[in-house]
């Protein structure tokens, strides 16, 4: 589904990503962990096209297709999809006109027609209250005045109105309760499905158990430093980063 | 001057004559006037300001705003009564076309025209006093509240020629009024060069809202002169979506204890279109509050200007002052200035001011295009969002909802000079 090869990513002519490479299947979930400003955030936003990035080399192929060469609505048509770790605020915009309006641009963008005000309320009725999201919330303007946990389940909100087929979820974990883990873990969860596929950015285990990846990455100065399976967030919890300080050597820097 | 206006009372005679006196001594204003600073009127140098003759008839569209009962429509600053709905009005208000009113009653005019604008400072009025004529007036007694809006569209014909419409508004004691002004224009030209007076007593209440839609070649400079009594209450919203030149300049003095005055705006400038905001609260009393919040969305060439004082009078105690200036610029050359004042001579008050001018947040657009939304929607939905931000002072559901159509035409006809053909097709 995702191939990432040999990926250079620089910033002001700071080079962030280094060569990063990644392989992620169709149905697979795959979390990277990683030390703070190792490049983890810097990664999802290339995936999803944001601007402010010199991609100095390497390539991105999604679904066989050239993904760096897309604009990020093209991307969002296509089945990208970003929860934010720090979701944007966009006053006088309400949540729900913005969640029509994304909802009817991307089947747009699928061949697909508008849903009409009775079909879209109808929609997401069901799956903003299983996520715990008032219609007072929906009718505030998008993230103003939201408190970080309402922020992120706003985010799952969009992924499960927008049935993405990849997936990447930057620290969504971080800022929330445990019930509301456990919310935003089942609203993952729910999504689960063999032609879908999840990006995982956490810096806990915890999470991980909830939403149980097929394969965890540790990305460390700008590089994929070591792949494995559940275990190795485990083992990450205990160890913390040590053996992956700058200069360190790595084995395994391609995902399986 | 022309027959109808020789067989005017002596009074308003010399009230005309020393208008056109003043004019002829001061000229229009330069730049050189601090109120005048950032907006030139070179365009007017060489333009006549006698008013086109009467006789023009354009057809008006249907009201602005829903529940409207009362209608007055005027084309080229000429009342025209065929197309107006003066409607069920409680016992003894008065409104009315001036000119009707001068012919028929002069002497319910003569103690309100001129008292509050007055023309010696300023040039504009002076002209417009010069040829007084027509145009509003509107007199609620006391105690007495007109519920629904009274809607006063203003259209000019194929003319270039000049208006001088003047609002007199005087609200008795506790007496309600709301008052929609629309500013259609036209597309051949010309200038409305409008003075409006008000004057509120105790407790009284007034909702004013004004909308300038003209195509680009209308002209539209404004004076608004308020006094505002005790607890007496005077609010009101502009929205600045058309005319090639809008300058409004509005005086509110709060004169008695706990008189309150909210003068809130937006402007939507594109192309090469100006507007001029510039604001006057005057605190003579104690325990008066205001609030001016004043939002822009400039693109293309355009330029707005905002200029904001707040003063208060010695013995002023207890006032509390607020402003707010938000802009935003969508291209490179667009502009604005804002000048914000404090002028304060009392020690116990409470006065802020803040202005603000960026562009769109570039975060907020990858966000919107990170969830499927085109770039151009995505820059309209921000933009909307930024104007919708900005009608929200205004309390009244049916005049938001109206205004916010007039600001979506605006968004979606944005450098498109069709959208100005349009506006004026009757
Ligand atoms: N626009 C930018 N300008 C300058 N430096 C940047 C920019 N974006 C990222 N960086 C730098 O790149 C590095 C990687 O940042 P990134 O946000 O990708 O880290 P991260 O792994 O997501 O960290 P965290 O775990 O704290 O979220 C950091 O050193 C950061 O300061
Ligand atoms: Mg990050």
């Amino acid at each position: 589904m995702l191939n990432i090869e040999n990926l250079h990513v620089s910033v002001d002519g700071r080079e962030i990503l280094k060569g990063l490479s990644l392989e992620i299947p169709a149905g697979e979930i795959h979390a990277i962990m990683g030390p703070n400003g190792s490049g983890k955030s810097t990664l999802s936003y290339i995936l999803s096209g944001r601007e402010g990035y010199e991609i100095t080399g390497g390539s991105v192929t999604y679904d066989g297709k050239d993904l760096l060469a897309l604009a990020p609505e093209e991307r969002a048509a296509a089945g990208i999809f970003l929860a934010f770790q720090y979701p944007v605020e966009i006053p006088g915009v309400p949540n729900a006109t913005f969640l029509r309006t994304a909802v009817n641009a991307v089947r747009r963008g699928r061949g697909e027609s508008d849903l009409d005000a009775i079909q879209f309320m109808r929609l997401i009725k069901d799956k903003s209250r299983k996520l715990g999201i008032s219609d007072e919330m929906m009718k505030r303007p998008v993230n103003v005045g939201f408190s970080g946990g309402e922020k992120k389940r706003n985010e799952i909100l969009q992924m499960s109105m927008l049935e993405p087929k990849l997936a990447i979820l930057d620290e969504t974990d971080s800022g929330l309760d445990i019930d509301a883990l456990r919310v935003v873990a089942d609203g993952v969860n729910m999504l689960r499905a063999p032609h879908r596929s999840m990006l995982v950015i956490t810096h806990y285990q915890r999470l991980l158990q909830y939403i149980v990846p097929d394969r965890v990455h540790v990305l460390a100065h700008g590089l994929i430093r070591r792949s494995g399976g559940p275990e190795l967030a485990h083992e990450l919890e205990l160890t913390g980063y040590a053996e992956f300080a700058e200069g360190a050597e790595f084995t395994d820097g391609k995902a399986a | 001057m022309s027959t109808a206006l020789s067989t005017s009372p002596v009074w308003l005679s010399a009230l005309r004559a020393e208008g056109a006196a003043r004019f002829e001594q001061t000229g229009l204003p330069t730049q050189r006037q601090e109120a005048w600073k950032y907006t030139g009127l070179n365009r007017l140098k060489s333009f006549g300001f006698e008013p086109s003759p009467a006789g023009s008839s354009v057809a008006a569209p249907l009201i602005l705003v829903e529940g409207t009962a009362h209608r007055l429509v005027f084309v080229n600053g000429r009342f025209d009564a065929a197309q107006s709905t003066i409607g069920t009005l409680p016992k003894d208000v008065v409104l009315t076309g001036l000119a009707d009113l001068l012919r028929n009653q002069p002497e319910r005019v003569e103690p309100l025209l001129g008292k509050r604008a007055q023309a010696g400072q300023r040039p504009m009025v002076a002209l417009n006093t010069a040829w007084l004529d027509d145009g509003v007036v509107l007199i609620v007694p006391r105690g007495v509240a007109v519920d629904s809006p009274i809607e006063i569209t203003f259209l000019a014909g194929d003319t270039t020629a000049a208006c001088h419409p003047r609002l007199i508004i005087s609200l008795g004691d506790n007496a309600e009024a709301v008052l929609v002004e629309r500013h259609l224009g036209s597309a051949a030209g010309g200038l409305a060069n409008q003075v409006a007076e008000i004057d509120l007593g105790a407790g009284a209440n007034l909702r004013h809202y004004v909308l300038h839609a003209e195509p680009a070649a209308s002209m539209a400079v404004e004076t608004v002169s308020a006094t505002v009594g005790r607890d007496a209450q005077y609010r009101c919203f502009a929205l600045t979506a058309g005319g090639g030149l809008v300058r409004r300049e509005v005086e509110v003095s709060l004169q008695q204890p706990g008189a309150t005055a909210q003068v809130d705006g937006a402007y939507l400038v594109d192309g090469e279109r100006h507007s001029d905001t510039t604001i006057l609260i005057d605190h003579q009393a104690a325990h008066c509050s205001s609030r001016q919040t004043q939002k822009g969305v400039i693109d293309d060439d355009g330029r707005a200007v905002f200029q904001g004082k707040i003063l208060v009078r010695p013995g002023a105690q207890k006032t509390d002052g607020y402003q707010l200036s938000q802009t935003l610029l969508l291209s490179p050359q667009a502009e604005i200035d804002v000048k914000p004042e404090l002028e304060i001579h009392a020690d116990d008050v409470k006065c802020s001011h803040g202005a603000t001018v960026g562009r769109l947040d570039a975060d907020a657009l990858f966000f919107l295009r990170a969830r499927g939304i085109p770039e151009a929607e995505a820059r309209a939905l921000l933009i909307q969002g930024f104007i919708g931000g900005a009608l929200y002072e205004i309390d009244r559901p049916a005049v938001r909802e109206s205004f916010g159509l007039a600001a979506a035409d605006w968004l979606r006809g944005r450098s498109q000079p069709s959208r100005n053909a349009e506006s004026t097709a009757s």
